[in-house]
């Protein structure tokens, strides 16, 4: 109902030819009680790269399971084309090692493959030598690449990359997001992609959305890295980017912008983006969301006693 | 030697050990062993209301099996308890409850340890015919959805966006879970039925080299252990159903030596169970 109206004047935005994939409208996550992610609003065309980034617990996982549909938005719209296929490379993705599963097994997981299709994804992520390994005795980065195999061989109409290239070394990063450009450029279909990598990203990406609970900014990369929220996110530094994401996780919250109109606040850390671990007080606030008070105080308090 | 009631005893147990392989094999990957156990032990429950309402025993034994795995998901939804100790409750008070009725229905004389531990050699042709019924219809499911079953054990989120329903996978995957333990029962027993599902797949792991050929080495190693246990239990005159598991602990052991396929150093170590 909302979708179709909200779908025709997106396209009209967008030179001709480009199909709209995935259209999220005022989309939000909630979760006991608690918007992990509210307000997002996105279309990913075909051939289009966006990026999410943002610091940890910032919503981009649960964001990108909403815009494929693994997770149901509680407010707002997302839609899809219809028969969208997708590839999708999850954060995290742990095989329990009693299931003999080899990579060449791993790729036609969720539907039949040729044989030439098979060899070419593996011959592009350059582990056409691991075709027959277990995958539980790859590497991180090795595997990585075989998740990334995975998507390219399904020939996607829009590929959904959570951080594509963790733990896969420096000179294979920057190979792998070559690839990741060039199959956009030969197939043409759409990529969401989240990363950290703000520089090695930014090269090769159409729109940057700067999340936090809520899209902070967007737009181009050059536009995006020079606005003052994107700098207040990541000082410009996107290598200590880490660091800077705990020190706003605690300014952020006094500053009102990620307070809610029903006082809710949004927090910064859930479990689905899996880098919370570290944060005890965040993990307070998971346990006893209806808390708010305290919870804000104690960050406060916290911040500064750093400061 | 080979008397009639034997050679029914064989082909019920093969029939049991055949269509337990490939679903086994799930509940291993899945780390569902304790979630099998706990619907096993509901299974007592289920045969106490048959005889006190007075219906098919296998129609009670599947629907209370169903709606016991229906709780525990419920309750593990709400993540009030571990899923360990929701488990551990659910499993012994449904054997506890089982116990209890059939103990109160004094007027009814049923073979408790028969059910407990199977009791392979009562087995008649009508039941021979319901377990070969029922497993092919257990093993044409398991085909029929292989992919999905196996797509959503690696990552249901994949699964889930790449087109496919793992919620409705799961839940087919319960159905044959109940229907395998309500025809089994009579077989291994209510203590023993998830001894069956887990130990030959866990024997199967080594040999396979593909979650397809796990399944059918699984089946094989099952019947393997059904023939052996029964046959030492006619030698030793043992009771059938702990001397087939004995048998698959066996295969099980013997499939750990070494010289009989890869190493087992390259296996990382196992992080503790779960349910």
């Amino acid at each position: 109902m909302l979708m179709s109206k909200r779908a025709a004047p997106a396209a009209d935005n967008r030179p001709k030819l480009k199909e709209t994939l995935v259209s999220l409208s005022n989309a939000g996550i909630r979760r006991d009680g608690r918007w992990l992610v509210r307000g997002v609003e996105f279309d990913i065309a075909r051939g289009e790269v966006v990026t999410l980034i943002g610091p940890n617990g910032a919503g981009k996982s649960t964001t990108a399971k909403m815009a494929i549909g693994v997770l149901k938005a509680d407010e707002g719209s997302v839609t899809r084309k219809r028969d969208l296929r997708i590839g999708y490379v999850p954060q995290k993705l742990a095989i329990d090692w009693t299931m003999p599963l080899s990579v060449r097994r791993l790729m036609t997981l969720t539907g039949p493959l040729k044989e030439a299709e098979i060899a070419a994804a593996l011959e592009a992520t350059g582990i056409s030598h691991l075709a027959d390994s277990e995958v539980r005795h790859l590497s991180g980065g090795e595997f990585q690449r075989a998740l990334l195999a995975r998507a390219i061989a399904r020939k996607p109409d829009l590929m959904v990359l959570d951080e594509p290239v963790q733990g896969v070394d420096f000179a294979g990063e920057a190979a792998l997001y070559d690839l990741i450009r060039t199959i956009r450029n030969a197939t043409g279909c759409g990529i969401l992609m989240i990363s950290h990598d703000l520089h090695m990203v930014m090269a090769g990406t159409d729109t940057v959305i700067c999340l936090n609970g809520h899209v902070c900014c967007r737009g181009t990369p050059e536009v995006v890295s020079q606005s003052s929220d994107y700098m207040k996110l990541f000082g410009g530094n996107a290598r200590s980017l880490a660091v800077y994401n705990h020190h706003h996780d605690h300014t952020h919250l006094p500053d009102g912008r990620v307070r809610h109109a029903d006082g809710s606040i949004t927090e910064h850390c859930h479990p689905e983006d899996g880098h919370h671990h570290d944060h005890s007080d965040h993990d307070h606030g998971h346990d006893h969301p209806q808390d708010h008070a305290h919870h804000h105080d104690t960050q406060k308090g916290e911040g500064t006693r750093h400061a | 030697m080979l008397d009639d009631f034997f050679i029914r005893a064989l082909i019920a147990g093969i029939g049991v050990a055949l269509t337990a392989g490939p679903l086994g094999c799930f509940v291993v990957w899945r780390r569902m062993a304790y979630f099998g156990d706990t619907m096993a032990h509901s299974a007592l429950l289920g045969v106490a209301l048959s005889l006190f309402f007075e219906v098919n025993l296998l129609i009670a034994v599947f629907g209370v099996a169903i709606l016991v795995s229906a709780v525990l998901l419920l309750l593990q939804r709400r993540q009030s308890l571990s899923a360990d100790a929701l488990l551990g409750i659910l499993s012994h008070s449904a054997l506890a409850i089982g116990l209890v009725l059939v103990a109160f229905m004094t007027w009814v004389r049923i073979d408790l340890i028969a059910f407990l531990f199977g009791d392979i050699l009562a087995v008649t042709p009508s039941d021979i015919a319901l377990i070969w019924v029922g497993g092919a219809v257990v093993v044409a499911a398991i085909v029929y959805l292989w992919r999905p079953l196996v797509a959503s054990t690696v990552s249901e989120d994949v699964a889930e966006a790449e087109g496919m329903n793992p919620a409705r996978t799961k839940l087919f995957f319960m159905l044959l879970m109940a229907l395998v333990i309500a025809i089994a029962m009579k077989i291994v027993g209510i203590m023993l039925i998830t001894s069956l599902l887990i130990i030959p797949a866990a024997t199967a792991r080594r040999f396979s080299a593909s979650p397809e050929w796990m399944a059918v080495f699984a089946s094989l190693i099952g019947s393997a252990a059904v023939v052996g246990g029964l046959f030492g239990s006619l030698t030793y005159d043992t009771p059938s159903g702990p001397s087939i598991v004995v048998a698959a602990l066996l295969l099980f052991i013997l499939s750990l030596i070494p010289a009989f396929g890869r190493t087992t150093a390259e296996r990382p170590a196992n992080k503790g169970v779960q349910g």
